[in-house]
């Protein structure tokens, strides 16, 4: 009660402090998410519910119905009809935005695969959730990474501060490259957390992402009647697919370029390339890898241990896809032992970013790579098992998997 | 892109179907009313009014051998049967 | 061999395309899109409409013309309109969806669905051929009773499919469609004055061509008009329009004809003709024709 109390009046104060910097809010992550698409103004957003992406979603139906965004807010009838409509109205040469998660995510994958097939720029927000069964609506990566061969690139983010920033460099991005991007942000962690973060004014957005004009002939226009989505025969499909293929991993240079100008425009960098963000890693014997909000605790595990003479550092993946091995390995360099901390697993492998690194790393590194599984379906991620990964791995004389914290 | 996804219209003719014809549809210009049932059917879309008068002064139609798969639609639906279907191998 | 007289290709569907002598659903297809003229943008389904029409880097569609699974066209056109209204060049733009009876009754059907309740300015033409056709003539929930598909084969214990079809032009009106109507490909005019009617309607529209399919059916394709003209002239699928409230309904010429004029012309009904059982299956069928008859005052 007491602590209820304090904590409304910390965040009376905190509103009262952002008032007086106009750009600098307290804001819930969904909320920051729909505040920041506002401000890129897709044509077509389509919706439909999923926890705990829903925030998002009613925000921007806010947003429209109080005419402070004027985009086509299209209700639908499933995830699939949500990634069907924004297909369509991509390939009609628009902006388009929805958001998804968990189950929602997998009903859309059929639509995913095309909309990447057929290079279409859309954007979408994965609110990160687990996947039945059992059925759980907690946060862990398990939704997105199922779905990573399906040609899209995949950002993740640690802080809202960086959701909102990924979202103008996922459109910069899809836009120029006419690939689809996902931005990965773990649902209630960071969907429903109330976080200070800077939120970019309009004339910002609009000197970093232009609006968006689609190349004449590659989308549907009656004055330029192209086809789109032909029947590809063994001659041509494996060279299409390679060509899709090769645009998405040499998408790596791009990033680092928009991101320069992202730090031109807004003073930060995402990362610290927008492919990832090293932390104390220079002279680390331990490098924990990990993607998204767990990044957060990792951090101040590092810190604690630092302050323990222990050499301790992380590598934080924002890109996902591309996986940009040369930039992961540069990372990993001076490492005597990689422990990857995972919120999602290949159920009959291994944590799925462990396996990614081990590729990227093999005949490149000489080094122990072992994989760690945590916080499946919301279980708790605390700072004591993050320590006992950083003892287990120097300890473990295996290379077998862990499941951290689980009873 | 070196594979352009998008792909030009109408660009199907370069696929000539006529080899996979066994009979010919024959017009008989002379009987044709110019009726228009014959391109309103042809699932090829290639029986048309060649624009000519007959003796009749009807505006006689003809098809294109090209495409012509000679499914006989057209010498089946002749409202005057002035089509007829012959052998055509080749 | 050069020809005297030149095609002009004035259709919006051209020729080269790699459909079956006598499809009903090109024919079909082709009366659809020029009557909608050239502004008009297509959303397809998966099938055989956009297998032989598409062959990369080549296209039959001289308009613009998407493609993306065999469930979605509905939702397509729903992210097309909607973009044409941003770039203000919906009311000028027939937006319009091809699904075949598979798309359209099976898998399709729940998008379809969300289509119809936003009650968007879109026309869906469902090409009915009552069977996958593009996957090998399996059953779809448009085969109708008795029919011998590869998935609803007669045998010692089977006389064909097993269930009546289901009827998407009452769950259109039903659905709340501005304008719904079904016909087939032995009446081109009246393709295309219902396509003509069709769009002088702003909101959802649902229109329904019964067309031969000349491999799945088991017939000759010459006969693909006339069975088109025979499922009319027999009841089996009637031919009617509905708007505002009321339907319209093609006559028969009286008497109609008995079911067995149009079912002896088909291979997947040819197990009918056997023995008792089958000639009790076409009383049953005549049954149904006979409720067409007159549920749709057809006579």
């Amino acid at each position: 009660m007491i602590l209820n109390r304090l904590e409304h009046r910390i965040k009376n104060i905190e509103h009262r402090i952002m008032k007086l910097n106009s750009n600098r809010q307290f804001l819930e992550g969904s909320h920051a998410v729909a505040e920041i698409i506002k401000l890129i103004k897709p044509a077509v957003v389509a919706a439909y519910p999923i926890t705990p992406q829903t925030h998002i979603v009613e925000d921007l139906a806010k947003i429209k119905a109080s005419g402070a965004g004027d985009f086509e807010y299209i209700n639908t009838e499933s995830e699939f009809a949500a990634a069907s409509v924004l297909l369509g109205a991509s390939a009609t040469g628009v902006r388009t935005y929805t958001a998804t998660c968990s189950q929602g995510l997998l009903l859309m994958t059929e639509v995913l695969f095309c909309i990447a097939g057929l290079r279409l720029p859309v954007v979408i927000t994965c609110a990160n959730r687990s996947v039945s069964a059992p059925i759980n609506i907690w946060n862990d990566q398990q939704d997105a990474v199922t779905i990573r061969d399906a040609g899209w690139l995949m950002l993740y983010a640690e802080t809202n501060q960086e959701a909102v920033d990924l979202h103008l460099l996922a459109y910069r991005l899809a836009e120029t490259l006419r690939l689809p991007v996902m931005v990965n942000m773990d649902g209630f962690v960071l969907t429903h957390t109330y976080e200070p973060l800077i939120m970019p004014t309009q004339e910002h957005v609009n000197k970093f992402l232009p609006a968006y004009k689609a190349e004449v002939g590659t989308f549907l226009d009656v004055k330029n009647p192209v086809t789109i989505g032909a029947l590809a025969y063994p001659d041509s499909y494996m060279e299409i697919r390679k060509q899709l293929a090769d645009d998405i991993y040499s998408s790596s240079d791009l990033i680092k370029k928009y991101n320069t100008e992202f730090k031109k425009v807004f003073g930060r960098s995402i990362g610290d390339n927008g492919i990832v963000e090293e932390y104390k890693t220079k002279d680390a014997e331990v490098v924990l890898v990990a993607m998204g909000s767990v990044c957060g605790t990792i951090k101040e595990v590092v810190d604690e241990l630092r302050e323990r003479k222990q050499k301790v550092g992380l590598l934080k993946i924002i890109s996902f896809r591309p996986f940009v091995d040369d930039e992961i390995v540069k990372s990993l360099g001076k490492a005597k032992y990689i422990a990857v901390v995972d919120k999602s697993i290949s159920l009959g492998s291994e944590g799925i970013l462990a396996t990614e690194i081990k590729r990227a790393a093999y005949n490149r590194l000489k080094v122990k790579i072992q994989s760690f599984v945590v916080g499946l379906g919301g279980h708790d991620v605390t700072k004591e098992m993050i320590e006992q990964i950083v003892f287990d791995i120097k300890k473990d004389k295996t290379s077998g998997i862990h499941f951290v914290g689980c009873s | 892109m070196k594979y352009q996804l998008e792909v030009q219209p109408g660009t199907t003719i370069k696929n000539k179907t006529g080899g996979w014809r066994v009979a010919k549809p024959v017009v008989d210009h002379e009987i044709c009313i110019g009726c228009d049932m014959c391109r309103k059917i042809c699932p090829e879309g290639v029986c048309f009014p060649t624009g000519e008068k007959n003796s009749k002064g009807r505006i006689f139609y003809d098809r294109d051998l090209d495409f012509c798969k000679g499914c006989g639609l057209c010498a089946k639906e002749c409202p005057v049967t002035a089509i007829k279907m012959v052998d055509d191998f080749k | 061999m050069q020809e005297k007289y030149k095609n002009p290709f004035e259709h919006l569907i051209a020729p080269g395309h790699t459909a079956c002598p006598g499809c009903g659903q090109l024919m079909s297809a082709r009366l659809v899109l020029d009557t909608c003229g050239p502004n008009t943008i297509i959303a397809n389904a998966t099938g055989c409409l956009e297998v032989t029409t598409t062959k990369y880097p080549t296209s039959s569609w001289k308009v613009p013309w998407v493609h993306s699974l065999f469930e979605n066209p509905s939702a397509l056109a729903s992210g097309i309109l909607a973009a044409l209204k941003q770039k203000g060049l919906d009311k000028e733009t027939n937006v319009v969806a091809f699904g075949g009876d598979g798309s359209t009754f099976d898998i399709g059907f729940g998008l379809i669905s969300g289509m119809w309740e936003r009650k968007e300015n879109i026309l869906y033409i469902c090409y009915n051929t009552e069977v996958y056709s593009n996957t090998g003539y399996q059953a779809s929930g448009a085969t109708p009773f008795d029919a011998n598909t590869t998935t609803t084969p007669p045998e010692k214990k089977s006389m064909g499919n097993n269930f009546l079809r289901k009827n998407m032009a009452e769950l259109a009106i039903a659905s709340g469609c501005i304008y719904v109507a079904q016909t087939t490909c032995g009446y081109p005019n009246d393709i295309i004055n219902k396509v003509k009617k069709a769009l002088t309607f702003t909101g959802p529209k649902y229109i329904e061509i019964l067309t031969t399919c000349v491999p799945g059916w088991g017939t000759e394709s010459e006969m693909t008009v006339q069975l088109g003209k025979l499922a009319h002239k027999t009841g089996i699928y009637p031919i009617f329009e509905y708007y505002d409230g009321e339907y319209k309904a093609m006559k028969i010429p009286a008497p109609a004809l008995k079911v067995e004029e149009y079912l002896k012309y088909h291979k997947r009904f040819k197990h009918l003709f056997k023995d008792e059982k089958g000639k009790e299956a076409i009383a049953e069928i005549q049954k149904l024709a006979d409720k067409n008859i007159e549920k749709y005052n057809l006579s």
